[in-house]
């Protein structure tokens, strides 16, 4: 083992903590040593999205980044979408469309929603289908999932389902 | 874990990158969004000795104005310049070539420094660089150089950089506001590398054109002006004639490789097909900027 360093950062609104090798990713630290594994692997090398969280409020691939550039940071990973015990509007949309199947690309896909629809609260389908094309799904066909972020999109803007 | 173990280092400064990266004497490799260099090592295809993050350089990370100049930091992010309302102003062929880069996630991380110095041939920023004539301003540990992009892009994958150098800065002259741009693409699913792309920049009055700039990305190991199409639409102007010779030259123009994604024949065609749409549109945007 190499040398440790230690970091500090906050994920899902607490501070936490830890000590790693510097070329520990930042997605094996959340689920191996924060237990955090509701952001998924797939690819590993950026391609397949299944890893994106927020890093400092952007959506960013987790298997693309060091844990140590972390340090510091503040993340929000797919456990902190829900607030006092009530599902985000888009993981509400998520299910009421049938926006999953398997699940494995879901956490991804919540948080690349989430950071499209922050970037443009009123996207066209187009605009929707290319936003989500930052991560695969092998199973729904991505048509629920479409739908599933156009609900929550209107649904955020206060508007009635 | 992924990557085979390396020394990490965060410098704060480019004084200090300059001296790790010397001191290692090309065994270290210098991280900045890490979304070509992070697959690399996790695949364990490059093993450094030692990583010199430059994230934590804040100097590195800036978009001015400057001498009819739009200067940017070479650690600025693509997310960054997609969203800068001086980038949408001044240079929005730089705007349109950024929403292409991969996805938003992908250009949270990116930055146009590294996309120029990984040199991927099928990269649009290279291609950008090249027809806007924008000057690369590389430090090393004594000196400074500012290089053409004809002067930096050497081979696939491959810049002028020395191992001991950083790419710090790259300047954008800011074209004449009548000018028309278009950065067109071919990619098999959005978001993807494109098979080939075609960045054209005209600077022209009504169907005279005083300067016309092409250039390739996808269709050989750095990306290619295409001189010899831009002098067909600088002589004969903007005509449906003329567009339709400069996108067949541009055909003629180019050696592309025949690989896995594409035929040689196929990047010919695109090559074709996307100067005459990036021609139309360049000339259409020109005309709606001047009235
Ligand atoms: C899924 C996916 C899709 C992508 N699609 C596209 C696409 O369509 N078009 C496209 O252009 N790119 C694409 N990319 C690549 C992406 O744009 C990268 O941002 C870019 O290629 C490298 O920039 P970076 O800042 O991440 O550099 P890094 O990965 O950190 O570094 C890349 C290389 O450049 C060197 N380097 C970086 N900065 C400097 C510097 N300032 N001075 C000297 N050397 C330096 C590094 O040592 C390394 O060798 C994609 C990437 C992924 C993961
Ligand atoms: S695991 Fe990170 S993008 Fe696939
Ligand atoms: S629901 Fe199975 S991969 Fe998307």
């Amino acid at each position: 083992m190499s040398e440790q360093r230690q970091l500090r950062l906050v994920v899902n609104g607490e501070v936490r903590t830890g000590q790693v090798e510097p070329r520990k990713l930042l997605v094996d630290f959340l689920r191996e040593d924060l237990g955090l594994t509701g952001t998924h692997v797939g690819c590993e090398h950026g391609i397949c999205g299944a890893c994106t969280i927020l890093v400092n409020g952007e959506a960013a691939r987790s298997c693309l980044m060091l844990a140590v550039q972390a340090d510091g940071a503040e993340l929000l990973t797919v456990e902190g979408l829900a607030r006092e015990g009530r599902l985000h509007p888009l993981q509400d949309a998520f299910w009421e469309h049938h926006g999953l199947q398997c699940g494995f690309c879901t956490p991804g896909m919540l948080i690349a929603a989430y950071d499209l629809l922050q970037t443009n609260p009123t996207p066209t389908e187009e605009e929707i289908r290319a936003g989500l094309s930052a991560v695969l799904c092998r199973c729904t066909g991505y048509h629920g999932i479409v739908r599933a972020v156009q609900a929550a999109a209107e649904c955020l803007r206060g508007g009635e389902e | 874990m992924k990557p085979s173990p390396f020394i990490y280092h965060d410098p704060t400064s480019i004084e200090e990158a300059l001296a790790l990266l010397q001191h290692y004497s090309g065994d270290a490799k210098v991280l900045a969004g890490g979304q070509s260099l992070m697959p690399l090592l996790n695949f364990r295809l490059s093993a450094p000795t030692a990583l010199v993050d430059i994230n934590r350089i804040a100097a590195l990370s800036y978009i001015q104005q400057e001498a009819g100049q739009l200067r940017i930091g070479a650690l600025t992010r693509q997310r960054t310049l997609e969203f800068s309302a001086l980038v949408r102003e001044h240079l929005p062929l730089l705007y349109e070539a950024t929403t292409l880069v991969g996805h938003l996630p992908i250009r949270t991380r990116g930055t146009i420094g590294g996309s120029l110095a990984h040199a991927d041939p099928a990269a649009e920023y290279p291609a950008v660089a090249t027809v806007m004539e924008a000057e690369l301003v590389v430090q090393g540990p004594k000196s400074q150089r500012i290089l053409r992009p004809e002067e930096f892009f050497l081979g696939y994958l491959t810049t002028a950089l020395a191992s001991d150098e950083v790419l710090v800065e790259v300047r954008f002259p800011i074209p004449p506001p009548t000018s028309g741009w278009a950065f067109v693409e071919f990619a098999r699913r959005h978001g993807d590398f494109a098979l080939v792309g075609i960045a054209a920049l005209l600077d022209a009055e009504g169907e005279q054109c005083r300067r016309a700039r092409l250039a390739t990305a996808g269709v050989g190991p750095t990306p290619v002006r295409l001189r010899a199409a831009e002098q067909i639409l600088e002589h004969e102007g903007l005509t449906e004639q003329s567009i339709e010779a400069a996108a067949v030259r541009a055909a003629e123009l180019v050696e592309p490789q025949s690989d896995l994604h594409a035929s040689t024949d196929f990047r010919r065609h695109l090559t074709q097909v996307l100067t005459r749409r990036a021609l139309r549109q360049a000339k259409a945007r020109s005309q709606e900027r001047q009235g």
